[in-house]
């Protein structure tokens, strides 16, 4: 399970106060503790607060690269932000941008854009795609699957690996009126996804949104992972902070026989799972 | 019909290991062996995938055995009760890569031998050879506990491969083994789930996985080889999977357990050929199967059998 750690991220205050104090402690510091909770990929989203959002995010990459290797993930509904964080990574550590939807009505083109800039950043650049296109999120199963099938077959065309390209479905919060079909049209969304190409495409989720202002958020969260994990998630952007979400994820790859059980299979579960 | 192109590919790998300690690293050897480092299933992806070839530890008993067959007691029937001569026609005669020396000596059953006749063996065997050694205990526990860690400091800087560790015991050896610089054999009993506790337990100590290796314990064929089989290809794919705590060089034991089969011994059995032969054919054909699963280091025993597998592995692994 490939782990893209949540935390650094302009909408947590404490980054936020870091990205306006230029404090680069606590960037570092969130960076090298995310890494040992198991994290695979660090996401970097300059949050909404800063007025240069280029710099912003350039800075950020910076300031963790000076201390950690770890990959990171690009994150921004903003092309230009991506670009711009994108000369300041080391794509030779592996780098995800992330997010383009299908295509949007002021770009048709958006996702060529994406796939362009993952081919420049070099072989090991992936993409985070949603399965949303100019008429939003779809809500139902099909538009789900049929947009992630345009997805897979624009990567086809444009010779784009699809094994360098993750499907995120999109989950959303679970107590929005009349939200609480979606987990499971997502659930049978994936079903159909995981076999639009061999092998098939990663898919992965913001699992933390779907438990957006719920109580019980960890549960919520942890219980949804194991749910999807089991129709072909093999990614997450996630709090790699929960133990218990850690625990989980631990547990279902081995009972998915993905890891060899022993008697310490949690202990080292996040210094392995990279 | 073009032949499709099936080969997987991982992203993990099989550690590399160097065994022994020349002079200019602290030792006293005069030469090392690297083993490890497979990218792929035997006979999957290209020749660099391979790794290091697989290498033939031959045994040396630290005791004259009792019990051997009259076809393995003769090519060495001059040595038995020498094991640095024993060890020295092993590498000049018959081409051993390792010498495996096995205490059997010292077991409370089989001649209760103490630590000062073990570091003394050691000791010759070090003098008479140049190649990496490996140390295996008898197998009681308290009696490895006692003897085991002075035959590590005998050896210490050597850069040995000693054992083994198991659940149950591996603290003593897992700590001298960390401060005398060798490399650890940690032992499961054809079971998996085990093995790779063992080395967590290994590494919650401190020791580095990167210095060990394991054995999954061996099956000869018709005595259980398909449960080593098994084991040993799951290891090897959950390695070049990338479980760091799987990717250890595998050893395997097949001469003691091949001669123990009674078609490789018995020798009133017309219809089976001459007992002569038998012997180093099963052996052989024991070493051969787990070749293919993924094994790195083969203890062996017979000359013949030796001969053939390491003919066997040049073919192979080419490069």
């Amino acid at each position: 399970m490939l782990l893209i750690a949540e935390r650094i991220n302009g909408m947590f205050t404490n980054v936020k106060r870091a990205i306006a104090e230029k404090d680069k402690k606590v960037i570092q510091y969130l960076a090298k503790k995310q890494t040992e909770a198991g994290a695979a990929y660090l996401d970097v989203n300059v949050g909404t607060a800063a007025a240069d959002q280029e710099g912003t995010i350039q800075w950020l990459v910076e300031t963790i690269q000076e201390t950690c290797s770890t990959s990171l993930c690009l994150d921004s509904q903003k092309p230009n932000v991506i670009a711009a964080g994108l000369k300041a990574v080391n794509a030779e550590n592996g780098v995800l941008l992330n997010s383009t939807p299908l295509n949007k009505k002021s770009d048709e083109e958006i996702l060529d854009k994406f796939i362009e800039m993952a081919n420049q950043a070099g072989p090991k650049a992936s993409i985070i795609a949603l399965t949303m296109d100019k008429n939003g999120v779809p809500q139902d199963i099909d538009t789900r699957v049929a947009i992630a099938a345009e997805i897979v077959s624009k990567a086809i065309e444009k010779g784009f690996d699809t094994q360098r390209l993750f499907i995120d479905p999109i989950v959303l919060p679970v107590n929005v009126p009349n939200a609480q079909v979606q987990p499971g049209n997502i659930l049978a969304a994936m079903e159909q996804i995981r076999y639009l190409a061999d092998p098939a495409p990663h898919m992965t989720i913001g699992l933390s949104n779907l438990s957006q202002g719920a109580t019980e958020r960890s549960l919520i969260n942890r219980v949804f992972l194991a749910m999807a994990m089991s129709r072909g998630l093999d990614s997450a952007i996630a709090d790699v902070f929960d133990t218990d979400l850690m625990n989980v994820v631990a547990t279902t790859e081995m009972l998915m026989n993905k890891q060899i059980y022993s008697d310490s299979y949690l202990k080292v579960f996040a210094s392995t799972n990279k | 019909m073009p032949v499709p192109e099936v080969t997987d590919s991982f992203t993990g790998s099989v550690n590399r290991i160097t065994l022994g300690a020349t002079k200019e690293n602290g030792g006293t050897r005069s030469s090392t062996v690297a083993v490890g480092g497979a990218q792929n299933v035997v006979y999957g992806g290209s020749t660099e995938d391979a790794g290091e070839k697989p290498v033939v530890a031959m045994d040396v008993l630290d005791s004259k055995p009792e019990d051997w067959p009259d076809a393995l007691v003769k090519p060495y029937k001059d040595v038995l009760d020498s094991p640095g001569d024993w060890a020295k026609m092993c590498v000049e005669e018959f081409g051993a890569e390792l010498i495996c020396i096995r205490f059997e000596g010292i077991h409370p059953d089989k001649g209760d031998k103490d630590a000062s006749h073990a570091v003394k063996v050691t000791e010759e065997v070090l003098k008479a050879v140049g190649v990496p050694l490996i140390l295996w205990g008898c197998g009681n526990d308290e009696k490895d506990n006692e003897v085991m860690p002075k035959v590590s400091g005998a050896a210490k800087g050597e850069k040995c491969l000693i054992g083994t560790i198991k659940e149950d015991n591996y603290k003593s050896l897992t700590a001298i083994a960390l401060a005398d610089g060798h490399f650890l054999i940690s032992e499961a009993p054809l079971d998996i789930n085990i093995a790779k506790q063992i080395n967590i337990l290994a590494s919650d100590m401190g020791f580095p996985l990167e210095r060990i290796v394991t054995f999954q314990a061996t099956g000869a064929l018709g005595y259980g080889i398909e449960y080593a089989y098994s084991i040993q290809e799951r290891q090897r794919i959950a390695a070049l999977s990338g479980d760091k705590i799987m990717a250890m060089p595998v050893i395997c034991d097949v001469g003691y357990e091949s001669w123990r089969a009674k078609e490789a011994k018995l020798e009133d059995a017309p219809g089976w050929g001459q007992v002569k032969d038998r012997g180093p054919m099963w052996e052989t054909a024991t070493a051969i199967c787990l070749l293919q699963a993924g094994v790195d280091i083969i203890r062996m025993r017979h000359p013949r059998a030796v001969a053939t597998v390491k003919n066997f592995i040049s073919q192979i692994w080419k490069g």
